[in-house]
């Protein structure tokens, strides 16, 4: 790998490491100190590889660097000193005693406990995604707010907000105990999978960023499936789901960020790894006798891997549908069900269903008319994608109602 | 929008003996009524199917015992919706496949207490 290349990798892949093993080392209360000290070591990294060239082992040098860093910090800040380092270790006299330990079981057990303090209930989930994104992917303020299609200054107020909150809780950074990890793995997964969503589904145009956070939400789906304890079903239907949602990722969008729809899609970019992964983690996720929601989303992630339009592919999406909704009602479920049902039982039937939902003030509402009506009734067709148009905020949806209406009026007599 | 209680009736004795395919289809069946109803975002709680046998206590500590498979009508389950009026209720409960095998479905607003 290139230098210029490397140092955009390891940020990723090592500043989480670096700030969960020093925030686990210095406490809730001292959140900025560690991301201080980790992001000075980038800085430093970056300068000097520049001019020195690479050394010999890159990541062995970040924490060389960062644990001078942290040993001098403790040495120059006395009131640090005082109130922090006697509260680490009570038999410390000088900080050079304070061990910082950056071995593999260290590294692993901080992130994991890092996880668990960001995705902590005390905070709204719109924060713990920031605070993940920040934290545990190392992105600044603004690639954040450019995820959430937000200014910075939000996003800013955002994570001191959330951050002050675990401080006022007085979160542990500890690795959870068992019967924590029972309780607070929904949450955690809650939170990897709207991490993910964010990369997916967001109408932001930047298809790097996008791509970026669904890997992050990968990377730490796939730590928390290392570790036994959190090794549980429920985790591997996301990290199923997640594959296989990601093994269109380079089919679904074209060069200018705009959505290739689902039939258009050409299936020789569908990543064939990724979907074997899915597969995999799917089996994984099957032992056990609970059904998350992840499992039946990625049931239906599955049958979407396979193009080819069976009445076998759309009567068990129907299914899985069904008993996502009869778990948890969303609007996005209640439309691709009866989308599901058009392709079992025939559009006439899904009409009817479709009328009944009343989600008449959503774009993919009359979308979904809008298709049901094509070859039945094509004024009514047109009628209801002009009412999805007025309705549809971005501009890559209004593009693709547009070239809907066209179809249909060249489908007129 | 209120709770309804849906009390699913039928005679045990004309149940057919359902084959492990039979049963699936049935429950699928079932998945498909209660998914259109949830996609209307009125599914309060899927509910649950009830075994045959039970008991029934009578004051005086008396103990019947069933199973009540000679009641022309047992109660074999319930779900419960939301709706606007019990007209609306009922207009779910159309399309229960209780009714494909002889049964009924009886519609019950819940008062909170």
């Amino acid at each position: 790998m290139k230098q210029a290349e490397l140092i955009p990798h390891l940020f990723r892949t090592e500043y989480r490491k670096l700030v969960s093993v020093l925030c686990k080392l210095f406490g809730i209360e001292h959140i900025e100190i560690a991301e201080d000290i980790a992001s000075d070591t980038f800085l430093v990294a970056s300068e000097l590889w520049g001019l020195k060239g690479l050394p010999e082992n890159p990541t062995a040098w970040l924490y060389t660097v960062a644990k001078n860093k942290t040993k001098d910090y403790l040495k120059r800040d006395s009131i640090f000193a005082q109130n922090v380092s006697k509260h680490l270790q009570p038999n410390a006299t000088t900080s050079e005693e304070i061990e910082i330990d950056l071995s593999v079981k260290n590294i692993n057990d901080s992130q994991l406990a890092m996880i668990f303090v960001v995705c902590h209930p005390c905070n709204p989930a719109e924060a713990q995604i920031g605070l993940a994104l920040n934290l545990l992917c190392g992105f600044g303020v603004e690639e954040i707010a450019n995820a959430f299609l937000t200014n910075k200054d939000n996003i800013y107020k955002r994570l001191q907000r959330a951050k002050e909150k675990l401080r006022a809780e007085k979160i542990k950074i500890e690795s959870p105990t068992l019967s924590e990890i029972n309780v607070r793995l929904p949450t955690v997964l809650m939170t990897l999978y709207l991490l993910f969503n964010e990369g997916y589904y967001s109408s932001n145009q930047d298809i790097t960023l996008r791509k970026d956070l669904c890997l992050e939400a990968m990377r730490l789906a796939y730590l928390l499936i290392d570790n036994e304890p959190m090794n549980k079903p429920s985790a591997n239907a996301l990290l199923s789901l997640m594959c296989f949602h990601s093994s269109r990722f380079d089919s679904r969008l074209n060069q200018n960020g705009e959505i290739i729809l689902y039939q258009d899609q050409d299936t020789n970019l569908w990543n064939q790894e990724l979907i074997a992964k899915g597969e995999y983690f799917l089996n994984q996720a099957s032992q056990g006798d609970s059904i998350s929601k992840y499992h039946l989303e990625a049931g239906i992630a599955y049958w979407h891997t396979i193009k080819a339009d069976t009445k076998e592919k759309w009567k068990s999406i129907l299914q899985l549908y069904n008993h996502l909704l009869v778990n948890e009602y969303s609007p996005i479920a209640a439309l691709n069900r009866t989308y599901a049902l058009a392709k079992v039982n025939g559009k006439k039937e899904a009409i009817i269903e479709a009328e009944k939902i009343n989600l008449a003030d959503h774009h993919l509402y009359h979308c979904l008319l809008g298709e049901l009506y094509t070859g039945l009734d094509n004024a009514k067709a047109i009628s209801h994608l002009q009412h999805a148009f007025t309705l549809a905020k971005s501009a890559a949806d209004k593009m693709l109602i547009s070239n809907k209406i066209l179809g249909c009026k060249q489908q007129e007599p | 929008m209120n709770d309804f209680l849906l009390i699913f009736r039928t005679d045990y004795n004309t149940m057919p003996k359902a084959s492990p395919e039979e049963m699936q289809a049935s429950t699928k069946r079932w998945m498909d009524w209660l998914g259109g109803i949830a996609a209307q975002n009125k599914l309060t709680d899927r509910g649950n199917r009830l075994v045959p046998t039970g008991k029934v206590l009578k004051p005086g500590n008396v103990i019947a015992d069933g199973p009540y498979t000679e009641i022309k009508e047992s109660i074999v389950g319930y779900s419960i919706v939301k709706a606007d009026s019990i007209e609306d209720a009922t207009e779910l409960a159309n399309g229960c496949p209780i009714l494909r095998i002889g049964g009924n479905v009886e519609i019950r607003e819940i008062s909170i207490l």
